[in-house]
């Protein structure tokens, strides 16, 4: 059983909105959540899209009428820029998360660089925000480009 | 965590089906009503429709269950948590199967 | 060949020297900003500002000091062996944890430096905090080597555990923990999950798991394999950052995780094997 004291001073829910103090990997984490939440949110709002279909052309095309707008664009948009990041990053944390690309213990000598905060760590996350970025602009071509 | 390892891996390999799927044809066309019904008809794009909601509702729901899990610490949050999360995974799923179940059915205008 | 290799190592040593003295910014006096409350007396928290002289050497730990001998001696801080070693000086300076008597005032921008109290960790008054909980989560995860085989009474047979360099080095840079907290206070889980053990508990828990010569494996794996055990950790590596020993708790968190997840060769396991097959 938790006691009250035990929660003075924590950081709660405000712990998690400051990425920028602890570097690349606390980023990650942030962002990971973020994407995460907001995929989730529209999937949720994809699966009650996809509905109308069940109620013949006319609300098809009402609901198209409504998503189908420069702020819809927009919206999908950066849901490509969320689940691109979302995936590729999460394919670099099972890796990491495993034990795996973060290095050996060994012995620590000043300054004690974290051999686990290591380049193929931050590279992994700059990819997959450049590759977030890429699947943007494809995005932006195919939804803006007038295909 | 190997669910949730396992189930994000296979719906980012489904969902990457499901989108080249859609880029065959142009952007537009691809959403009119004629050419999403016939989706529905396609056996094998029913049955990926159908791995995307279920693996996208684990992963999604069980995702949102430990961020919940470790906002707050007591028997009656992490109970209704999982309990709430569980239900509308399943309510997601059974949704979306309507759906594709009732789009099958359907006939072209 | 040598003499190349020390030529290189100095080159980098005067080019870290360099960098360093770049970094550093000089001054001569610095405003502290100090988080003043106590808790018991009900005291809303407020900050007092109180300029001290400083020089290139002087730590944010020799500043609050000078603070409390000549400006305000009512100021609770704690604090040793101002050497890096005991982990009392634990505090968030400039919003991030970090030991008092390790951070040069030089090395911080700017010339006012906000210190407070370490985050996620019970406040008692001033800078100090409450290390109980932390204390009680290190100790859940049995941090002894514990061996099954050994018979203390029979001392006739008493031999040693002989270790190779490689076996020690599996587990040395997780013992050089000084308890000090940083890790606990910069996780972003512990900031909202009381229950979660923390970087340090787990990181220790790897420690005697890679210890060739502990036989508690399985007992010490079931602590950690808990709903809010070390799945809760997320890699934020924020423990590992803010870490003044070097002790890296993600790393050894993630390489517990590999082996729970069976995605690691378990060490202990391959050299029974082998031990068994020597026996046979």
């Amino acid at each position: 059983m938790e006691k009250l004291s035990d929660r003075n001073n924590r950081e709660g829910i405000k712990g998690w909105l400051n990425p920028s103090r602890y570097g690349w990997e606390r980023v990650s984490y942030w962002l990971q959540r973020l994407t995460g939440v907001g995929l989730l949110a529209y999937f949720v709002a994809h699966i009650f899209e996809t509905s109308s279909l069940t109620q013949g052309p006319d609300a098809w095309a009402a609901m198209l009428e409504l998503t189908q707008t420069p702020l819809g664009h927009l919206i999908l948009l950066l849901v490509i820029g969320m689940s691109t990041f979302h995936s590729v990053n999460g394919i670099r944390l099972i890796f990491t998360q495993g034990g795996k690309g973060l290095g050996n213990p060994g012995r620590p000598d000043y300054p004690y660089d974290a051999v686990s905060l290591n380049y193929r760590q931050k590279s992994g996350i700059w990819i997959a925000l450049i590759l977030a970025g890429v699947a943007m602009l494809y995005g932006a071509s195919v939804l803006f480009g007038g295909e | 965590m190997k669910i949730h390892y396992v189930t994000g891996l296979g719906a980012l390999f489904v969902v990457a089906v499901h989108i080249m799927m859609r880029l065959i044809m142009p952007y537009e066309l691809s959403l009119e009503y004629e050419n999403v019904i016939a989706n529905y008809h396609n056996i094998p794009y029913v049955i990926l429709l159908e791995s995307i909601l279920v693996l996208i509702a684990i992963h999604g729901f069980n995702g949102l269950r430990v961020i919940l899990l470790e906002l707050r610490q007591s028997k009656a949050w992490e109970d209704g948590v999982t309990i709430l999360t569980i239900a509308a995974m399943m309510g997601i799923v059974a949704y979306g199967t309507r759906t594709i179940i009732i789009a099958n059915g359907l006939g072209f205008e | 060949m040598s003499e190349q290799i020390i030529e290189k190592i100095e080159t980098l040593e005067k080019k870290r020297d360099r960098e360093k003295k770049e970094k550093e910014h000089v001054k001569t006096s610095v405003v502290l900003k100090v988080f003043r409350a106590n808790r018991s007396a009900g005291e809303n928290p407020h900050f007092d500002s109180i300029e001290v002289p400083v020089q290139r050497w002087t730590t944010v730990l020799d500043a609050l000091l000078h603070a409390k001998q000549y400006k305000d001696s009512s100021i609770g801080i704690r604090y040793s062996c101002r050497m890096a070693s005991c982990g009392s000086c634990g505090m968030k300076i400039n919003g991030i944890p970090r030991l008092a008597c390790y951070t040069k005032v030089s090395e911080l921008e700017g010339s006012t430096i906000t210190v407070e109290p370490l985050a996620n960790f019970p406040h008692l008054r001033d800078l100090v905090t409450d290390f109980t909980q932390f204390f009680a989560h290190h100790k859940e995860m049995k941090p002894y080597v514990r061996n099954d085989d050994s018979d203390m009474k029979q001392t006739d047979s008493l031999t040693e555990y002989v270790q190779s360099p490689e076996d020690l080095d599996r587990f040395l840079q997780f013992s050089y923990c000084i308890k000090c907290g940083l890790c606990y206070s910069a996780c972003p889980t512990v900031a909202t999950d009381t229950k979660f053990p923390g970087p340090q508990a787990l990181s220790q828990a790897y420690r005697y798991f890679s210890d060739n010569r502990d036989t508690a494996t399985k007992e010490r794996m079931d602590i950690v394999d808990d709903k809010h055990g070390i799945w809760r950790c997320h890699f934020a590596g924020s423990c590992s950052s803010v870490c003044p020993k070097g002790v890296d708790p993600a790393l050894g968190i993630q390489l517990l995780r590999g082996h729970l997840l069976g995605f690691s060769r378990n060490e202990k396991k391959i050299a029974e094997k082998q031990e068994r097959l020597k026996r046979d």
